[in-house]
């Protein structure tokens, strides 16, 4: 659209036959990825940056080290050279020049190559770079604008200044809020806004508020530090101590998915470009910044085809996140699935473990162990069932294989870790003998136990489908959602059992709940058995050392359920993803009790801030656990102070609201009984209030209707 | 209380009415015939004939003995209650959508639609009290307000007309001279189209609006101040207030183009009771399977000594239900 002044835009406007006074600018909503021109809060915070790239050159490379030639080989050598780069990418008509000496009338070693896009010029750059054309002449490539950058380069080493400390904000002040709460962002129709989770006034307290934050969505750092925004140009990281600071970005044009490593000290950004070509894959960027210098530690690009393999979920054919962080908090390693192997790289060089790939024919799946350096992959059967598949558990950096598992007749396999990486689960499709069906059973992997044992676990009826798996978090347990009915049946299982802790037992199955997903809170203990999208959002809340129903409940069509990371609180979201209607978020208590219920139109997004791991020893958890009466004993007091408080407010609010009222009322009746002769007359003569001349009297009539007895008890936990 | 169905209406119903007494409702409905019926029993007492079109509104006199009914079909016709009889009909070059009776029943507003090359406008009539020299010619014509105008009615001692519509913003207009005295403050008032407006029963001190931006607005009729607002989850159709007790009902629910078809709670089609000082919702009644267009309450609410919650009406698109 470009820039028009006010006085143009009145003009259109008015031509339209709009009135601008009565448009609510607010409720706007652009199409995504576009923004006809207007620019967003942050776009002036890039442009400088901008700046720099200049894409007049950007496409054009200079290849050094070509064979020197007179000119009645010119064109042959022009052949050769434009065949090599023809299959990188579409050479720019006139995009190929190499310059002839004019004493010699040979060519001077170099040429000049322009390709359609960026893109294009950096892969030529990066494919052909060293490439052997013959034993003396090996390609030196350079874009032409690094060549000006390398010509500038002061002959003379300057020691870099020295600055002086700065001391940074506290960027984790949010953990020590007095009242302990948890924050959370939301995103809805242009704002975001981060607010304290005020469950005590059972209500959202604001913390801060930007319209256009982002220009496609928001997502926390791994421990809560930072919050991070994606921009055309890049992505940004958001924090500090009072309030929300830009802290740093991260350059990535057009970046389209972003991914923290999980101690938050990298940054994944991947971005997709459409080739010129339309038969050549899409290529893919991919960064990895330091988080904290901002500085590019290494970047992958290639066609999408590369990272396309395994896993589930992402873009364009690329499954995200393309690497996979482990080796714990530690950020050590990290590795990415390719063709018949698997990729690891370590953070302190940023290069292959041992410099080689790890082998595994038609690799298909594979996952870090959460807290230790172990990959576990799976291999298909190969060979048409000759070779069987296969699930392996590798250690890193020795690439030893801690243990194996060969399986027979598999069509499918997933690897479910469990949080403190203690047991690995992997769910087994099988075919039946038939080949016309699968079944499905589990191997159990303990992990931390001498040699890893496994044990296979089968439901009791081996033929149910499993609709969802999920273990405790830092539990022993883990719960199966299985059946075909349309009300499934829900297991729960125990790896520990009360004398034999070497064997896996049955806790109980719950029969025909209407549930498809399970929400284990992140303090393990409680579950939520909801019924998502089909089921409408049906919630059950289950303590599972207790083996009861501790509330059901329904957040009508909810699609998303999120636990606080202190497992206090839990989400229910309805967001504008599947429908339109009843969009916004429900906040219940951890025992399924409503708090409040947040109503937002065009709501995207609801994450909680997460937060560090505890610096409590395990002991001393215990230990506060054991003694939970002295400690909360403080947290009473003020829990009762605020409701004391608030409902003093709450009259308070009701008494002044009741006072104007009547001051209106009276003025009302006022003015009624001056005007009561005038209004007398347009009735002709009918002396006519007599509607007001009844009195309302309040009696009060009790009926009694039903009397049942029932036996109420009251347990702990329970309000 | 046990809820009254009443059946007879074949398309959605528009608009009801009750008598001063509160022995009759009447009722409007997108089919041609505006009904009458006992209000205790839901007994159906008969139907006016004569319109060709939806019957978006009507009004009947403090004596009970006229009606009033504005239709699509460009007329508004005035009948006797008793024997259904058309006593005249106004003639409009495009549809009519609100009356309202002055105090005195000697004037009406009726507001029409802009249809075709014709703007909205605000009609003041003057009805005659002996039919056969009734006069067909309007006292006053005000235009101006863009697109439909929903409702005007009547301010205090007939001195104002109270509009509200499509363009969101709430007007008192002088109702001798047709100049605008007031307008609603954008950066307070409706967001929306105004859908509906109901004035209070002691000669209009304050009128309730009903907005599609999901609110009801509580306004001072003299000096058009906001002093509540109601929030409500789903656009509201139609507002009503108690005439006794200090409640407000709000109806309405998604339009039916946007409504799911699995699960009647997803259109919210209950009507909603709040508290009218504290702005807080008080209750719901359930049981509607579409939008509620149509609200009233019965004036009389003193029935035997005992004061109960005013009888009201809510109205899904075939059926009446009475609480």
């Amino acid at each position: 659209m470009g820039e028009i002044s006010l006085s143009e835009l009145e003009a259109r406007a008015n031509a339209a036959g709009i009135d601008l006074s009565q448009i609510d600018l607010d409720s706007i909503q652009l199409p995504p990825g576009d923004d006809f021109g207007i620019i967003s809060d942050d776009e002036d915070v890039y442009q400088e940056e901008q700046l720099d790239f200049d894409y007049g050159l950007g496409n054009t490379i200079v290849v050094d080290n070509l064979p020197v030639v007179p000119m009645e080989k010119f064109s042959k050598l022009e052949g050769v050279i434009r065949k090599i780069y023809g299959q990188i990418g579409v050479i720019k008509e006139d995009g190929f020049w190499m310059p002839v000496d004019p004493d010699t009338h040979k060519t001077l070693r170099y040429c000049f190559i322009e390709y359609n896009t960026p893109q294009e010029a950096e892969l030529a750059k990066e494919k052909t770079n060293g490439y052997k054309l013959d034993r003396a002449h090996i390609f030196a490539v350079n874009m032409i604008q690094d060549f000006n950058r390398f010509m500038k380069v002061p002959d003379e080493w300057a020691p870099p200044e020295i600055r002086p400390y700065v001391p940074g904000e506290n960027l984790q002040s949010w953990l020590a809020d007095e009242k302990a709460r948890d924050q959370f962002v939301i995103r809805a129709s242009s704002d975001t806004e981060v607010f304290w989770n005020d469950a005590r006034h059972l209500k959202p307290d604001p913390v801060y508020k930007r319209v256009y934050w982002t220009e496609s969505f928001v997502q926390w750092s791994s421990l809560g530090t930072y919050l991070a925004t994606v921009h055309r140009q890049g992505t940004a990281v958001w924090g500090g101590a009072s309030t929300f600071n830009q802290l740093m970005r991260y350059a990535h044009p057009q970046v389209k998915l972003i991914d923290f490593s999980p101690g938050e000290k990298y940054l994944v950004t991947y971005s997709g470009h459409e080739p010129s070509n339309p038969r050549d894959a899409n290529r893919v960027v991919i960064n990895i910044f330091d988080v904290r210098t901002g500085k590019v530690m290494r970047d992958f690009k290639g066609s999408a085809d590369e990272f396309a393999i395994g896993g589930t979920g992402g873009v364009a054919g690329v499954s995200w996140p393309v690497f996979k962080w482990g080796g714990g908090k530690d950020d050590k390693y990290f590795a990415k699935i390719g063709k018949n192997m698997i990729s690891v790289y370590e953070t302190e060089s940023f290069s292959l473990v041992d410099k080689k790939s790890l082998k595994a024919e038609s690799v298909v799946d594979f996952s870090w162990s959460p807290t230790d350096p172990i990959l576990a992959f799976y291999v298909p059967e190969l060979g048409g069932g000759n070779q069987p598949a296969r699930v392996s558990l590798v250690q890193i950096p020795s690439k030893e294989e801690l243990r194996q598992k060969n399986l027979f007749s598999v069509s499918d396999c997933k690897l479910y870790w469990q949080s403190n990486g203690d047991y690995l689960a992997v769910k087994v499709d099988r075919y039946t003998k038939t080949k016309k069906s699968t079944y499905t059973g589990f191997e159990l992997f303990r992990i931390k136990e001498r040699d890893i044992p496994i044990e296979v676990l089968e439901l009791d009826n081996k033929n149910d489908k499993i609709i969802a798996f999920a273990w405790e978090p830092k539990g022993h347990r883990f719960a199966v959602i299985h059946g075909d009915n349309p009300r499934p049946d829900v297991s729960f299982y125990s790896m520990k059992t009360a004398h034999n802790t070497g064997r896996v037992s049955k806790l109980t199955t719950l029969k025909g709940k209407q549930a498809n997903a399970l929400f284990w809170s992140p303090s393990g203990r409680y579950i939520i058995l909801a019924g998502l999208k089909g089921f409408n959002g049906q919630l059950e809340f289950y303590n599972v050392d207790e083996l009861e129903t501790m509330a059901t409940a329904e957040h009508f069509t909810a699609t998303d359920v999120e636990w606080d990371p202190t497992g206090r609180y839990v989400a229910t979201l309805v967001t504008s993803v599947h429908h339109e209607m009843e969009n916004g978020f429900n906040i219940w208590s951890f025992n399924g009790k409503l708090l409040y219920r947040i109503m937002k139109d065009h709501f995207f997004q609801f994450l909680w801030r997460p937060r560090p791991p505890s610096l409590l020893s395990p002991e001393k958890e215990e230990e506060i656990a054991k003694n939970l009466k002295k400690y909360s004993k403080k947290y009473e007091t003020e829990d009762q102070d605020v409701s004391l408080q608030l409902s003093e407010q709450d009259r308070e609010k009701r008494r002044k609201l009741k006072d104007e009222w009547e001051k209106w009322v009276s003025e009302w009746k006022r003015l009624h009984e001056v005007e009561k002769l005038q209004r007398q007359m347009l009735r002709d003569g009918e002396a006519s209030d007599e509607e007001e001349e009844y009195e309302a009297k309040e009696v009060e009539v009790e009926e009694l209707l039903d009397v049942s007895e029932e036996v109420l008890s009251f347990e702990f936990g329970q309000e | 209380m046990r809820p009254i169905l009443m059946k007879g209406h074949e398309r959605p119903l528009t608009f009801l009415r009750y008598n001063r007494e509160g022995d009759l409702l009447f009722s409007c409905a997108k089919d041609h015939n505006p009904t009458v019926w006992f209000a205790d029993n839901g007994e159906r007492l008969g139907t006016y004939r004569g319109h060709n079109g939806a019957v978006w509104c009507c009004d009947v006199s403090r004596d009970s003995m006229r009606l009033i009914t504005a239709s699509a079909d460009q007329s508004v016709k005035l009948w006797n209650v008793q024997t259904g009889a058309q006593l005249h009909t106004f003639s409009f070059n495009s549809p009519a959508r609100s009356v309202d009776f002055s105090v005195g029943d000697k004037l009406a507003v009726i507001t029409t639609d802009p249809f075709m090359e014709v703007t909205s406008a605000i009609n003041v009539k003057r009805i005659a009290d002996d039919p056969s020299q009734q006069s067909g010619e309007s006292v006053l014509t005000i235009t101006g307000p863009a697109g439909r105008i929903n409702r005007a009615v009547w301010g205090p001692l007939n001195r104002t007309i109270i509009s509200a519509g499509e363009d969101c913003v709430v007007r008192i207009w002088d109702s001798e001279t047709g100049k605008l005295l007031k307008e609603s403050d954008p950066e307070v008032g409706h967001k929306k189209p105004i859908s509906s407006l109901s004035k209070s029963s002691d000669d209009c001190s304050h009128f309730l609006t009903g907005s599609l931006d999901k609110s009801a607005k509580l306004w001072d009729a003299r000096t058009l101040t906001l002093i509540k607002t109601y929030r409500t989850e789903r656009p509201v159709n139609a507002v009503e207030m108690s005439p006794l007790l200090d409640h407000v009902v709000l109806g309405g629910g998604q339009d039916a183009s946007s409504v799911t078809t699995t699960d009647h709670r997803a259109g919210k089609f209950e009507a909603k009771f709040y508290d009218k000082i504290l702005q807080e919702e008080i209750g719901g009644v359930k049981g509607h399977f579409g939008p509620i267009n149509a609200l009233a309450f019965n004036p009389d609410g003193k029935s035997a000594g005992t004061v109960r919650l005013p009888i009201f009406i809510g109205s899904s698109p075939l059926g009446l239900a009475v609480n």
